[in-house]
């Protein structure tokens, strides 16, 4: 149970002048239960990597398999594919439509030819688990604050059940607050369920904090993909890629050539500090 | 008098069903006195929904207050006659750059304010040509928007601004769509505005990094505003920041775990360097 990439390319507009790289012969595995954030910054391929996995888009060149199969089989069944894998685009809130958060929820399952019992089950199920109040449930989706959008949202995604779930930005535009919250939810889903999660970012701050793999994407290629701490002692590289390393990280750093006995590898607040404070003491 | 000054500025939005039967009031600003001088960079900082938005849409009269007063460089924003001039002195940048620009060129889409002002052509092009230098998007001049990144389009959007000479730019949330990249050219770029060319800047963000150089900071909750100061002093009160749904800096987020472990920190550190010289101050010499 899992998804193999085996020397995937996309290039888009292959056949004219204009042909973009998007993705260069990307090879990697993702195990199942794994916590992986995704960053590289603006069209750097994030959103074409993501976007292969759930076969929305297909590579031009290289496989994908998804437990074991071929994802451009001919038999393989893609519709399946994009219920066990579950993708929530950026501002997912703008495609809410129904006229209560509850059917909009169930619009997902519905469509996979669920019973309407089982549908209402996993449309409660899914409401639950991203922490929406029940008053909410019957309101018009328009009336909910961003915060709460956006985990109705969610809520739709999860409803089909994934194995995988991949959010593109899923804190974007919200106070820190509303991201804190988003990202427990996520993390509680994670430890309740065991699925995949795949978070694609621009905030190095919460993917430190919150992922166990990162993925670094340049140029449509995976440049970096390894624990934070590792990846983010290549933090002049990842300047150079337009990115950055979270604020912790040049701390250390500085502290460490100031000759401080801390290890510069801390990526959370609450590393660090319990580092600093062992070293202080002596 | 401020270039923006404000006497208890009341905001309310009515919502109504599909009769048009009022449902409820919803006070989205709620009394609200500021004083903003001229060359001033301010931060304005709160939760979603506390009222930051509708706070800076008075101030180039998008919006008019429902109880209160604003006047903007002096102009009260409910006379309507003065509406034009208003949104000359106080320009508004949003937080999608792909919402505001309208030009198929750089060029184009700068000049396109100071044109409607009916600014002579000769000095559309001298003022289009001293905007995009201010943002560092000169290079771009020829360039279609559409090919820019997030950060860049949006400073091409900060000079559409500029172009026409406002005395005070107001910017909401500027920088949630952008990369660290963009967010990081897109603040240089309105520091640069606030320091060499003295322009008032009113900032409205999210990211609490932003807002360490400010002058002054408002913190907005519930549509008012619950905390003003610098940013140190704002940023003393980790505890309090909390309270109203924000956060704060990494760098005084750590400051103040080390205080919770212990160690004696000074309130309100925001820099690296700071941060740094103040633990090594308290560490042992190496022997």
């Amino acid at each position: 149970m899992s998804i193999i990439l085996d020397h995937v390319s996309h290039v888009y507009g292959n056949d004219t002048t204009l042909a973009v790289k998007a993705l260069d012969d990307v090879s990697l595995v993702i195990p199942d239960g794994q916590f992986i954030g995704l960053i590289g910054h603006t069209g750097s391929g994030k959103s074409t990597f993501v976007q292969h996995l759930n076969g929305l888009i297909k590579a031009t060149d290289g496989h994908i398999y998804f437990n074991g199969q071929d994802i451009d089989d001919k038999d393989f069944d893609k519709r399946k594919l994009r219920s066990k894998v579950g993708l929530v685009f950026q501002y997912p809130e703008h495609q809410l439509f129904e006229e209560d958060v509850f059917k909009d929820v169930c619009f997902g399952p519905k469509n996979l030819g669920l019973s309407r019992q089982e549908t209402e089950l996993r449309a409660y199920e899914a409401l639950k688990k991203v922490g929406l109040p029940d008053e909410c449930f019957y309101q018009s989706p328009f009336d909910l604050s961003g915060g709460q959008k956006r985990r109705a949202a969610i809520a739709g995604v999860l409803a089909m059940k994934p194995e995988v779930l991949i959010l593109d930005e899923p804190t974007a535009g919200l106070d820190p607050k509303g991201r804190e919250e988003i990202l427990s939810q996520i993390v509680k889903l994670k430890e309740e369920s065991q699925i995949t999660i795949i978070l694609v970012s621009h905030s190095m701050e919460d993917v430190a904090e919150y992922v166990e793999r990162i993925l670094v994407m340049n140029h449509g290629k995976i440049v970096y993909d390894d624990v934070p701490g590792e990846v983010f002692k290549h933090y002049k590289n990842l300047e150079e890629m337009g990115l950055a390393a979270p604020q912790v990280t040049y701390i250390m750093h500085k502290l460490k050539a100031k000759g401080l006995d801390v290890d510069e590898n801390a990526t959370t607040i609450k590393e660090a500090a319990d580092m600093i404070a062992r070293a202080l003491r002596g | 008098m401020g270039i923006i000054e404000t006497d208890k500025l009341t905001f309310e939005y009515i919502r109504r069903d599909e009769d048009g039967n009022v449902e409820g009031i919803t006070r989205a600003v709620d009394e609200v006195d500021l004083d903003i001088s001229q060359g001033d960079f301010i931060a304005i900082l709160g939760h979603n929904g506390s009222g930051k938005s509708t706070l800076a849409k008075h101030m180039n009269a998008i919006l008019t207050p429902t109880e209160g007063v604003i006047w903007v460089d002096g102009r009260d924003t409910r006379e309507e006659e003065e509406v034009w001039e208003i949104r000359q002195t106080a320009g508004m940048v949003f937080q999608n750059p792909d919402n505001q620009i309208i030009g198929q060129v750089v060029e184009e889409d700068v000049g396109f304010g100071p044109e409607n002002m009916g600014v002579p052509t000769k000095e559309i092009w001298e003022r289009v040509k001293e905007s995009l230098k201010a943002v560092g998007m000169y290079e771009f001049r020829k360039y279609s928007p559409n090919k820019l990144s997030g950060g860049q389009k949006q400073r091409v959007s900060i000079a559409g601004v500029l172009a026409m000479h406002p005395k005070c730019i107001v910017l909401d949330e500027p920088t949630a769509m952008l990369d660290p990249n963009g967010r990081r050219e897109v603040i240089r770029a309105v520091r640069a505005l606030n320091d060499v060319e003295n322009v008032t800047v009113i900032l409205i963000t999210h990211y609490m990094e932003e807002i360490i150089h400010a002058d002054k900071v408002f913190v907005m909750d519930g549509g008012r505003i619950a905390m003003q100061g610098t940013p140190r002093e704002i940023f003393s009160d980790v505890e309090r920041i909390k309270e109203l749904r924000l956060d704060v800096p990494q760098v005084t987020l750590l400051a103040h775990e080390l205080q919770k472990r212990g160690i004696d920190m000074p309130d309100g550190i925001l820099s690296i360097e700071e941060l740094v010289n103040e633990i090594m101050k308290r560490s042992k010499p190496c022997q």
